[in-house]
Parts: C-alpha cells; sequence; structure tokens
C-alpha cells in the first residue's frame, strides 16, 4: 500500500527522528487516519509491516487511544467539552444543543455522513469556555447561536 | 552481586541484592499473594495485591516491583495491608462473576483462594457488570472475558516465554481486553501455556473444559511419552467405563525439567489412550482374518511357532524389532529375550539419531553430556541442524528462556531459517545438506568450506563463525540427526577439546533409551560389541550368539527371501515407517504388539493389544540423557504391558523367567516381614507405598523394577540414585562405553521422524485433539519454518 506523496515523505522523515521503529506508530497512525478517514485493515497490515510490529500490536494501540478509530466517521468531527470549565459556563447546554441540532447522540454521525459528534473532556481551552474542536479547529466562547451559525454555515458550503 | 540484608516481618534475612522483595519473602517462607507476578516473567505491577508495608516509604509498596535494600523493614500482613487487598480483590471482582461453583477453574483458582481468605465477596460496586460473551479462540483455547482480572500472565507468556507473541490488550482501563491475534481466533503454536498461567477460568482448555472438577482426578506426575524431550506432565485420570481415563494433562507441580513449560501434545495429545480405535483384546489370524482370542491362546499360538522355527530353521530366522516408546525395563527384557531365549542377534529399532557413533566419539569421558537442565543455564549454545521448535518443544523454550533471562549466546546453524534464529546471537544459513560438512570445517577441515557457503553465507563468516566458536569454554552443542558417523566423531572432537557438553537429538521419548537398551543387531547394552567379552557375557552364562544379527532392512529383506521365518514386532509400524510393502512379510509368522491395528498390525497373524507409556511403571531416558520414571496414570481395561507380554511369551515357551527377570530375590518371596518382630508392618507400609507408587515389591516377574536393578548393575552410566528416581526427579546418565567400542554405527539406518509440532508418529494419529489442531494448519503457518523437511510429511505417517 503506498501513501500520498506527502504522507511517504513525512514517514521517511519520521523514521529517523526516533531510536526504535515502533516510536514512529502513534503519529503514523493519526497522519494515516487524516488521509483515510479511519485505519482500515489494509493500512493495519501496511503500517505493522513498516514499524516491524505484528498487526495484534498495532491494532492494541488503536484500540487503546479513543481518537483513532478503525471505521470511518462523518467528515466534520464536533468534539464537545463538557470537563470542569466548561461544565461551568455551559458546556452541557452546548452539548444538547449540538445533539438536537444534529439529531444525533453521542459518538454517532449524521445520516448525510457531514457531522460526527462527541462528548470528550479537557481540550485545554478552559480560558474561552466553553469550547469545541471541529476536526482539527477550535471554537471558543460557544453559546447556542454560534453553534447554529457553524453548523448552518457548513451545511451551505457543502451543499453548494 | 553483594548481599542485603533486610528484616520482614520481624524476620532478618539476607539475600542477593537486586532481589525482588516477593521472592525475599518466598524465600523465607512468607507468601505474598500476587496474581500479575510470575517468577521468570517481566514485572507488570498491574495487579496490586503483592501490596505491603516498608517502614520510611509513605504508601503502601508493591512487593513485586520493589527491589531489597539494605536495612529495610518489611511488614507483609497488618490491618492495613489486609484493607489494601480486600480492596483490590473488590476491583478485581467488580467485573468478575462469583459463579466459582459453574466455573472450570473453581478448586484450583487464585482468585477464588485470595477472595477466601480476605473476605471480599460482597461489594461496594452497584455498576451493571460488564458482560460479554465466551469466545473459543481455537480448538484447544476458549475465552471467557468476565472471568478475566487482566493479570498479562498470558500476554507475557506467550510472547516472551514462547516467542509467539499471539496475544495482546485492547481497548483501555476496565474495558481491557484479551485479544487474540488473528481478531477473533488464535493462529498460534497452541501451547495452551496461557490456559496454564492463568490465575483464573478466563482461558481455559477445549479438551478438558467441564469435563470434571480438579478434585475428583487423580493426579499422577508422570514423563510424556511425545517427543524425546522427557517434559514432566501431571495427568489426571478420571474413572470411566475402559478403566481410568485420563483427563487432563498440564504441570502443575513444575518439578520437571521442563517447569513451566508443556507443549500442545504434552497438553492435550493423552487422548490417544482412550481413542475408539484402540485394541481390547488379543486377535489372531483365521482364515486371512485377525478374529479376537484369548491371551492364553495368544501365548500359547506365539510360543509354539517361535519353538517350531528355533527346531527347524534357527535362531537366525528369527527378528524382533523393538520400539522408541517402550521403557527402559522393557527395551532390556526384549533385547534379552531375543538373545538369551530365541539365540539371536536379529534385534532391531527405528533409529532416528546416531547415538551409538556419538558414545563410540565420547569414549568413556565423563560429564560431557549435557542435561536438559544445562540448557537452561549454559553461557553458550551452539545449535546445528533440527527444528527444536518443532520437533524438541522444551529444548526450544529452554534455549528462549537462558537467553532471555541469562543472556546466553546462542549460535545457530542451519540450512533453514528455523525461528530460533530469533534468538540467536549468530545465525549461519549454510548449504542444505551441509550440516556435516559444517562439523567438519570447524573440526579444522578447511576444505569443507565449500560445500557449506550459501547465498546467505560468506565464506569470511564462516570462518569468523568457526573463530569465534573456538573462543568458547562453556558451550553445549545440540545436534540433530543431520549429523552423523564422521561428522558426529569431527564435532566432538572439536568440542571435547574446549570442555563443550554435547545432546544429540534423537525424535522419540524413549529413542535415547532404546538405543542405551541395546535394541541393536550387533551391541549389547551400553553399545558394548556383541562379539568381544562384556560383562553381560559373564553376567549371562555367555549364552549371547557371538555374530552380529540383521538389523532392521536386512530383516525384510531376508522376510523377502522366505528366509525370516518369525518376527516380532513390539511397539514399531516399520511397514508404514520404512515404506515397506506389506507383501514382503507374507512368508513370515509376524506378531505384532501394539495399541492400535496399525499397517504392520493389520497383517500380522497375532496382535497382542498393550499400554501405553501412560499406563505402566518403568523408566524413560531422554535424549539428553536424563532418566525419570514412568508412573502409572491411566488403565485401559484388557491391555497388558510389553513388559507382561515378553515375560509371559518366555514362559510359555518353556524358559526360566527367572534367568530373564531377576524377581524374588533372597527373602522377598511373599513374606514382607509384616507377621512378625518388633518391626512388624513396616514392610507393609514400604508395600502400600510401592503399590500406591504403581510399583510391585519385585516378588513378580512382571516388576519393571527388578529389571531396573539389573540395568543398573550392568549397564554402563545406569547407576544412578533410585533415591531420586523413585522421587520423581530426572536423573543424568553419561553415556560411558564399554571398553572396545564397535566404532561407528550405522548412519544410514538414521530415519528421523520429522515430527512437527502437531505430529506425533502413530499416537498423534490416534490423538483426536491434535488432529482437530493439526485440521486448522492444514497449510503450515510459516513454510520456511519447517527445517529441512518436505512439508508434505507435515501430516505425518
Amino acid at each position: 500500500m503506498k501513501f500520498s506523496d506527502q504522507l511517504e515523505q513525512r514517514f521517511a522523515a519520521m523514521v529517523t527522528h526516533y531510536p526504535t521503529k515502533r516510536s514512529v506508530l502513534v503519529p503514523m497512525l493519526l497522519y494515516i487516519q487524516d488521509e483515510l478517514g479511519a485505519l482500515n485493515d489494509e493500512a493495519i497490515h501496511e503500517i505493522a509491516e513498516r514499524t516491524e510490529l505484528s498487526e495484534l500490536e498495532v491494532r492494541n494501540v488503536i484500540s487503546y487511544y479513543s481518537m483513532l478509530r478503525t471505521h470511518p466517521i462523518g467528515k466534520y468531527n464536533l468534539q464537545v467539552c463538557t470537563n470542569v470549565s466548561c461544565l461551568l459556563r455551559g458546556g452541557e447546554e452546548i452539548l444538547e444543543h449540538c445533539q438536537k441540532k444534529l439529531g444525533v447522540g453521542n459518538k454517532q454521525t449524521t445520516a448525510d455522513g457531514l457531522f460526527h459528534m462527541e462528548e470528550v473532556e479537557c481540550i485545554g481551552a478552559c480560558s474561552w469556555a466553553p469550547a469545541l474542536m471541529l476536526n482539527y479547529e477550535f471554537h471558543e466562547n460557544l453559546t447556542p447561536q454560534k453553534i447554529d451559525e457553524l453548523i448552518d454555515g457548513i451545511r451551505k458550503k457543502e451543499h453548494q | 552481586m553483594a548481599d542485603v540484608t533486610l528484616i520482614v516481618d520481624g524476620k532478618k534475612l539476607t539475600v542477593p541484592a537486586g532481589t525482588l522483595l516477593i521472592e525475599a519473602c518466598k524465600s523465607t517462607g512468607i507468601e505474598v499473594p500476587s496474581f500479575c507476578y510470575y517468577p521468570g516473567l517481566s514485572l507488570q505491577g498491574a495487579c496490586r495485591m503483592c501490596l505491603v508495608e516498608v517502614e520510611k516509604m509513605p504508601k503502601l509498596q508493591t512487593a513485586c516491583t520493589t527491589p531489597v535494600a539494605e536495612g529495610m523493614v518489611v511488614t507483609t500482613e497488618s490491618d492495613k495491608i489486609k484493607q489494601a487487598r480486600k480492596s483490590m480483590l473488590e476491583l478485581l471482582l467488580a467485573n468478575h462473576p462469583l459463579d466459582c461453583p459453574v466455573c472450570d477453574a473453581g478448586g484450583e483458582c487464585e482468585l477464588q483462594d485470595m477472595t477466601f481468605k480476605y473476605g471480599a465477596a460482597e461489594s461496594k460496586f452497584m455498576d451493571m457488570k460488564n458482560h460479554r460473551d465466551e469466545q473459543q479462540w481455537s480448538p484447544v483455547v476458549y475465552f471467557d472475558r468476565p472471568r478475566c482480572i487482566l493479570c498479562y500472565r498470558c500476554i507475557r507468556v506467550c510472547g516472551e516465554g514462547m516467542d509467539v507473541w499471539a496475544l495482546g490488550i485492547q481497548n483501555r482501563g476496565s474495558s481491557a481486553i484479551i485479544a487474540p491475534n488473528k481478531q477473533d481466533h488464535l493462529e498460534c503454536e497452541e501451547c495452551g501455556m496461557c490456559i496454564d498461567i492463568c490465575p483464573v477460568g478466563a482461558l481455559t482448555s477445549g479438551a478438558y473444559r467441564y469435563k470434571t472438577r480438579p478434585w475428583e482426578m487423580k493426579h499422577t506426575g508422570t514423563v510424556c511419552t511425545h517427543c524425546a524431550d522427557g517434559c514432566k506432565t501431571t495427568l489426571g485420570a478420571r474413572r470411566a467405563d475402559t478403566g481410568m481415563q485420563i483427563v487432563r494433562g498440564d504441570n502443575r507441580d513444575k518439578s520437571g525439567i521442563n517447569g513451566d513449560f508443556l507443549c500442545v501434545k504434552g497438553r492435550y495429545a493423552f487422548d490417544f489412550a482412550h481413542s475408539d480405535c484402540r485394541l481390547k483384546q488379543p486377535l489372531v489370524k483365521r482364515d486371512g482374518k485377525l478374529v479376537p482370542t484369548t491371551w492364553e491362546q495368544a501365548f500359547e499360538l506365539i510360543a509354539s511357532r517361535f519353538k517350531q522355527v528355533l527346531t527347524t530353521d534357527g535362531p537366525a530366522a528369527i527378528g524382533i524389532i523393538g520400539s522408541n516408546h517402550t521403557s527402559n525395563e522393557e527395551n532390556y527384557l526384549l533385547q534379552k529375550f531375543a538373545r538369551l531365549a530365541l539365540g539371536t542377534n536379529n534385534i532391531d529399532h527405528h533409529r532416528t539419531a546416531d547415538f551409538p557413533a556419538f558414545a563410540s566419539a565420547l569414549a568413556g569421558k565423563a560429564e560431557a553430556t549435557a542435561s536438559m537442565r544445562d540448557v537452561h543455564n549454559a553461557a553458550a549454545i551452539l545449535l546445528i541442524g533440527n527444528n527444536p521448535t518443532e520437533q524438541h518443544p522444551l529444548l526450544a523454550w529452554q534455549i528462549r528462556t537462558n537467553v532471555r533471562l541469562h543472556h546466553s549466546k546462542l549460535y545457530v546453524v542451519n540450512s533453514y531459517p528455523i525461528k530460533l534464529r530469533r534468538q540467536a546471537a549468530s545465525f549461519a544459513q549454510i548449504a542444505p545438506g551441509s550440516e556435516g560438512g559444517f562439523a567438519q570445517f570447524i573440526a579444522g577441515s578447511d576444505a569443507a568450506a565449500d560445500s557449506i557457503v550459501s547465498p546467505k553465507l560468506s565464506r569470511e563468516a564462516l570462518a569468523a563463525l568457526r573463530d569465534a566458536l573456538k573462543q568458547e569454554t562453556s558451550l553445549v552443542i545440540i545436534f540433530g540427526s543431520e549429523l552423523r558417523g564422521n561428522d558426529v566423531k569431527a564435532l566432538v572432537d572439536f568440542g571435547l577439546a574446549r570442555s563443550a557438553k554435547f545432546i544429540c537429538l534423537g525424535d522419540y521419548s524413549n529413542s535415547r533409551g532404546a538405543a542405551d537398551m541395546g535394541l541393536y543387531p550387533d551391541m549389547l547394552p551400553g553399545y558394548g560389541p556383541v562379539a568381544s567379552a562384556t560383562t553381560f557375557h559373564t553376567d549371562w552364562l555367555d549364552e549371547i550368539p557371538a555374530t552380529s544379527g540383521m538389523n532392521l532392512l536386512q530383516m525384510m529383506d531376508a522376510a523377502k527371501e522366505g528366509k525370516l521365518k518369525a518376527l516380532y514386532v513390539v511397539g514399531s509400524n516399520p511397514i508404514a515407517r520404512y515404506n515397506i510393502d506389506p507383501f514382503a512379510l507374507s512368508k513370515s509368522f509376524v506378531i505384532v504388539q501394539d495399541m492400535f491395528l496399525t499397517e504392520t498390525a493389520k497383517i500380522a497373524d497375532v496382535v497382542l493389544p498393550v499400554a501405553n507409556a501412560y499406563e505402566k511403571a518403568g523408566t524413560v531416558t531422554s535424549t539428553c540423557g536424563d532418566v525419570q520414571i514412568l508412573k502409572k496414570a491411566g488403565d485401559f481395561a484388557g491391555v497388558r504391558t510389553d513388559f507382561e507380554c515378553i515375560v509371559r511369551i518366555a514362559a510359555t515357551m518353556g524358559y526360566d523367567v527367572r534367568k530373564l527377570v531377576p524377581f524374588g530375590g533372597e527373602g522377598t518371596r511373599a513374606d514382607m516381614g509384616q507377621s512378625r518382630g518388633a518391626q512388624s508392618g513396616e514392610a507393609d507400609r514400604h508395600a502400600v507405598w510401592l503399590s500406591e507408587h504403581n510399583l510391585e515389591p519385585k516378588m513378580s516377574p512382571f516388576d519393571p523394577s527388578a529389571m531396573l536393578d539389573e540395568i543398573q548393575r550392568l549397564v554402563p552410566a545406569y547407576d544412578i540414585s533410585r533415591l531420586s528416581l523413585l522421587s520423581g526427579q530426572d536423573v543424568h546418565t553419561q553415556l560411558v562405553q564399554i571398553t572396545g567400542a564397535t566404532g561407528l554405527g550405522h548412519p544410514e539406518l538414521v530415519l528421523p521422524a520429522n515430527d512437527t509440532l502437531f505430529t506425533s508418529g502413530t499416537l498423534g494419529r490416534f490423538s483426536a485433539t491434535l488432529n482437530t489442531v493439526m485440521e486448522r494448519y492444514s497449510s503450515p503457518v510459516e513454510p520456511e519454518m519447517v527445517a529441512g523437511y518436505d512439508p508434505a510429511a507435515r501430516q505425518g505417517p
């Protein structure tokens, strides 16, 4: 299996950064997931071979981290924080609003495959709570209104 | 390392620095409970059961990960500790059902014991149990998630111990789960070590589960009868219609040379003993068909035909083929019967290694053979040929453990990339078939290098390897049957100059014993020549025929020509093994003693159903020369031991069996002394002990220990400690040869068994469990791992 040229270059460079090949496993899994949407069997086989680990070991690591997944999810992943700071500033309401707006529960994907949402622990944005992460992008000082704008904006963009 | 003095529970003790606290406690008899800690495996610190108080340390410490320190003051039992352990148990039991009465491990479960001790049966947890259904991972491995306490023992023993790495852990925290390498099933060596090491009933054995309870079995520690490594296996037997049926094999006492280890065969392949195909009564051929008869009639027929042949054609017209699985006593008795009662040297067996060449090369040098225990401690090991992972699983385990725990230096020389190369400090892939050449090369023959070099081994690397080996001062040299005759001599000469120790690898459970006990046409027990005067000649009143007899293949040729009038086959299947046309034996009267109707038994005139190694007493010798005692574990109605059959045939022929078996010496006829004097009852207790161990007080001619007396007296190197032997220990015997060696054996007669991890000759064919495992691996996982042999041979004959 071959990844995109950019990822291949990245891998080649990263392998040299660590004393052992297995150390490159976690960052590689993240980049592959970004490229493919999920870590499928083929990708697991490939990464196992490249890092000289067994597929079982790769699966062990994937299952350990909640941000790594073997099945694809929606294109936009809303990760809503409900940890202490966000909780105090209305994180729970934001979470509820997201669920109502999208019509899906925790760790579910919308029927059109556009959105996936999940409740997460602290994302390190306490100063601007309540906050969420949309893929790698932070959205802070949230209100239900801001959520609506965000989601509608994406829908509009995607349906054009 | 320097010693460290510490105080545990008020007891002062001194242990080497670096010792773990849990081991230090154990050495003074204090048991610190633990689930995840296992001696010899890496540390985990997962279960938190071994918490102890250490003075001046603020929190409780895990004894399994804390090394001892000078002046340490440790408390292992206090209210605080008790409370901590109880809480740990509560956590472990959060998902664990307390249904011990229906659990397969009930009665021998470490968690059950601890829960009982600390009284944590009631829990404060109100959460839902995290349930998953039981899974079958292989024909012999089942996994029940809720019972798992995540001690990681199975993962470590599979990876570190077996070098298989088939088990892993998935998810995290309380939803963590042990996972097999193929997502829903296992692809592994099926050794069952994970089951044995599991402290609870999470991993269970497909061959045993839910058949019985541990306390309903009678446990007998005896020697595995499959490969030649001599693992001790504890067989659990239970009453059944056919007698005492073996229902489980494991190594619960861990006192054997195998320690923690057992392979798939030792653990599961005992079930040939209660195969439906087992013969239950003697058979004779009438009108071309084998029909049941009585033992008396069978013995009468055999005896009369033997006598007839002796009168009309002489002793040279009788041939005898012995077994690689029968005990030393039976082998010794068989050759004695052949040489004295029948008066012939036509005796041979299926040779799987050139032991005579090995014995001859050693030339009586003491301390030159290594025991299986030496492999565990040797500073350096040279392995030439063979593939121990498949053919000698215990040897492979010992080598791996030694490399892992003691950093032993392993040199592997093989024509295939065998799995043990992964532990090797140096792996030389030589050209196929050049193992003998390699022995000549390291012994100094530079000319041999041409045949050894391969695309994967340069001439320079080969020379460097020889130089490195020459520097090794305490080497254990292990070689397979690829090395024979002069090559063995060259290798032994090279090693002896460097005080190396040797192991010559034969293939079956008593291949070495068969060789040592003289199942050869030209050698007596102890490899002495039949022609020259030996102690046997003096002891047996010179009745040994002076000329060498026919070997196995010569006997078959003689049978074809009609010159071999009678053939007596004990526990062997030459027709299948040597691919002999069954019609070759149509002119001979053939007697077969076996458990099953093998290819050879099918064409026999008389077939006697016999007991296997799990159903009798005696001794066997592993390929390293470790002698161990066989204890009777199972029972099968209708069969008799090979020993009894041989004695009965001799008796029916009118031969004085006292000349064969020295039973009932002076004063031990019948009165054991229980009726007289102040010590009355003493001897009786002795008799009770003997019968408990399935030994007889040598009052009958069927007692193998009477034969052992003679073996110990006459066979060189077998004068070993009887006390150690009887207490179940392995006693190493050295191959010390009688002076006046016959020289080299017949290398061309050596035929390797080519068994793999999942085959075991005839025994394997009739083991249902082994067959179900084998079916799954009809195509070898790693074909190149089957060293030197045709993949088709994987199925075994």
